[in-house]
């Protein structure tokens, strides 16, 4: 194998991985703060994937501040859901279910909704202009575009770092997901944060699907392929752990870029197996800490 | 579900009542005399038994799995695969059906039963996704996505009131058996680890190993419903796997009840029926179901039977209301 077609699958593999970590941390962030594993994550990709086209390709948007309006979009759906529906049943005896049942009943409404407006058709966003070149480096070349989602996604994992560790929200937060009444009790405004924060990690799904739509076509049913490989993600770098996102998407990317050389119609297959291989030898995930968000 | 604590000869009347007019009820829906009932209610005993299955893991031992659609499509392409080839003839691919839908989940379920909680029900998917992957994939043996077609059943089974009764008898026989399983005193096992897996861990229990076996039962019971209704259809395809299943198991189970018995067949039903009225007049029936589900999940928690169940004995003994709040 030669050394360029390795390069060139590692940058995709890496690209992937940023648009599975922007899902995927937002559905961890989600776990650790609120305490719901929010099913409907991918549908919010969904939703981004379809603003973006609404917003770029219908209206005509330029490409950047379509995609930031397409990110605010599913965002404010998301905040609505928390805000509306699932608050009414925190605490509720055998939430964990309800949760399932609520958020899968998002997948199917969201799924319906995106083909009543937008039909079942695959549609597709140009890329800019200025980002369709490739960025060549002696012999390996790389789509620009590539390079730039890769560049977003390490600046919004580090920003979300930021935002977690060293503002008073971020405080907030980990105050609530260590113990939710304390922190109310100490005058966190617990609903409030809590609708934010769903807001924002929905805004993230939202990024991601809109980061993807210039590479990949954009079609309903992509929410559940996308949860389930952020799902993957997840287990692997550790339930409710912010890093562990980052590094099981990694992973998950890297894996799966360089199983397409070997074996393309079972890709999937080795992100399963690596995710078997984690839940036997380290069911708690790589990176497990208890408490962090 | 009453316990064993109920057996005065009253509630085992009414018990058997109960079963009677079940019984009753399929029997005599040929005299309707209309092939759209004899087939609605085909597909309703082979779902109800699907989603019964389904709720001796989530109603009973309190886990909720999002992957049956992986053992009930195991057992239909047993069946599927088994005549096509003509390998065996109905008669043994048929039991077959549950012994791969049992294999399979003695395969998954070590892996699955590896996290608790939400993530249990995600592995559950995830893997059972991986399945209907490889089925959706593998043209050379499962058909890829253009399924199996013209599955050759007996021909006195081509008669849909044949099969229609041949399903009812089989359903009948495996719910029986699935009874027996929940009041047996394994069953009181499965029962205390849905209350509190923790305390049951304390007793010397094997949690783990009470919860493989749940998920093993439940996918033979899984695997025969997809068995009988690879015969029913004669022809099956990927969708048989497909995470909509699943999940439309769960939405049955959980509209009729989870902490009734029979509530799982009777969601089955009210499903089929919508399903049935919705598509005549829109393609768009999966935001009804979702809608649905939203409402009774904020508004009837307790699904259909056990808000009639709530509604009518709303001066009952408190204590027999404590099973159903356990986990609506």
């Amino acid at each position: 194998m030669d050394a360029n077609l390795v390069a060139a699958q590692l940058f995709s593999g890496l690209t992937s991985a940023m648009t599975l970590f922007l899902v995927a941390s937002g559905l961890s962030l989600i776990f650790g703060v609120v305490n719901v594993f929010n099913f409907a994550h991918g549908s919010f990709y969904l939703l981004g994937a379809y603003f973006a086209y609404q917003v770029v390709s219908v209206t005509g948007l330029p490409f950047w501040p379509g995609v930031l309006l397409a990110a605010v979009g599913a965002g404010i759906a998301g905040g609505i859901m928390e805000y509306v529906f699932l608050r009414r049943i925190y605490g509720r005896g055998g939430e964990a279910g309800f949760q399932i049942l609520l958020t899968y009943s998002f997948i199917l409404i969201i799924d319906d909704v995106v083909k009543m407006i937008w039909g079942t058709d695959y549609k597709s966003i140009e890329r800019p202009e200025s980002l369709s070149a490739s960025f060549t480096l002696g012999e390996i070349s790389v789509p620009r575009y590539d390079l730039v989602v890769i560049l977003v996604g390490i600046l919004v994992a580090v920003g979300m770092w930021w935002i977690i560790r060293k503002t008073r929200f971020g405080r907030n937060l980990r105050a609530i997901s260590a113990n939710r009444e304390m922190a109310s009790c100490l005058g966190v405004n617990v609903p409030l944060t809590l609708s934010l924060v769903f807001g924002l990690a929905t805004a993230l799904g939202g990024l991601s699907g809109a980061l993807s739509a210039p590479t990949r076509t954009v079609t309903p049913g992509a929410g559940i392929e996308v949860i389930i490989g952020s799902l993957i993600v997840v287990v692997i770098g550790g339930l409710g752990n912010f890093w562990g996102a980052f590094v099981g998407a990694l992973i998950i990317g890297e894996v799966t870029a360089f199983g397409i050389l070997f074996l393309p119609q079972w890709a999937i297959l080795f992100s399963y197996a690596v995710m078997a291989l984690v839940l036997v030898f380290r069911p708690e995930g790589l990176l497990a800490r208890k408490g962090s968000a | 579900m009453k316990g064993p604590s109920a057996s005065s000869g009253n509630a085992a009347r009414g018990q058997l009542l109960q079963w009677a007019a079940v019984l009753l009820f399929f029997a005599f829906i040929p005299l309707a005399r209309r092939s759209f009932f004899i087939t609605m209610a085909n597909e309703v005993l082979i779902m109800g038994l699907f989603a019964m299955a389904f709720n001796l893991l989530y109603g009973v031992t309190g886990m909720l799995s999002f992957g049956q659609a992986a053992y009930y499509g195991a057992g239909g392409y047993t069946v599927g695969l088994l005549l096509t080839k003509g390998v065996f003839p109905y008669s043994v691919a048929l039991p077959l059906a549950p012994v791969v839908g049992a294999a399979l989940a003695l395969l998954l379920g070590p892996l699955c039963i590896r996290l608790s909680g939400v993530y249990f029900t995600m592995l559950t998917l995830a893997f059972a996704e991986l399945v209907w992957g490889v089925v959706f994939k593998w043209y050379g043996f499962t058909g890829g996505d253009n399924g199996i077609q013209g599955i050759p059943v007996p021909e006195w089974f081509h008669h849909p009131l044949h099969y229609y009764y041949f399903t009812l008898a089989v359903v009948a026989a495996a719910v029986a058996l699935l009874r027996r399983i929940v009041e047996s005193p394994f069953g009181a096992v499965l029962q205390s680890i849905r209350e509190n897996p923790e305390r049951t861990g304390f007793l010397g229990i094997r949690v783990r190993r009470y919860q493989l076996a749940a998920m093993v039962i439940s996918g033979a019971f899984s695997g025969l419903a997809g068995g009988l209704f690879a015969g029913f259809h004669r022809s099956i395809g990927p969708d048989m796997l497909h995470w909509t299943k699943s999940g439309e198991v769960i939405l049955m189970s959980i509209l009729g009840g989870v902490s009734s018995f029979f509530g799982p067949l009777v969601g089955a039903g009210v499903i089929l029926f919508i399903e049935d009225m919705i598509g005549k007049y829109t393609e768009f029936w999966e935001i009804w179901i979702g809608g649905i589900m939203l409402a009774i999940v904020v508004f009837f928690p307790r699904g259909v039977i056990g808000t009639l169940y709530q509604w009518t004995h709303r001066k009952g003994s408190r204590e027999r209301d404590g099973r159903a709040t356990a986990h609506p």
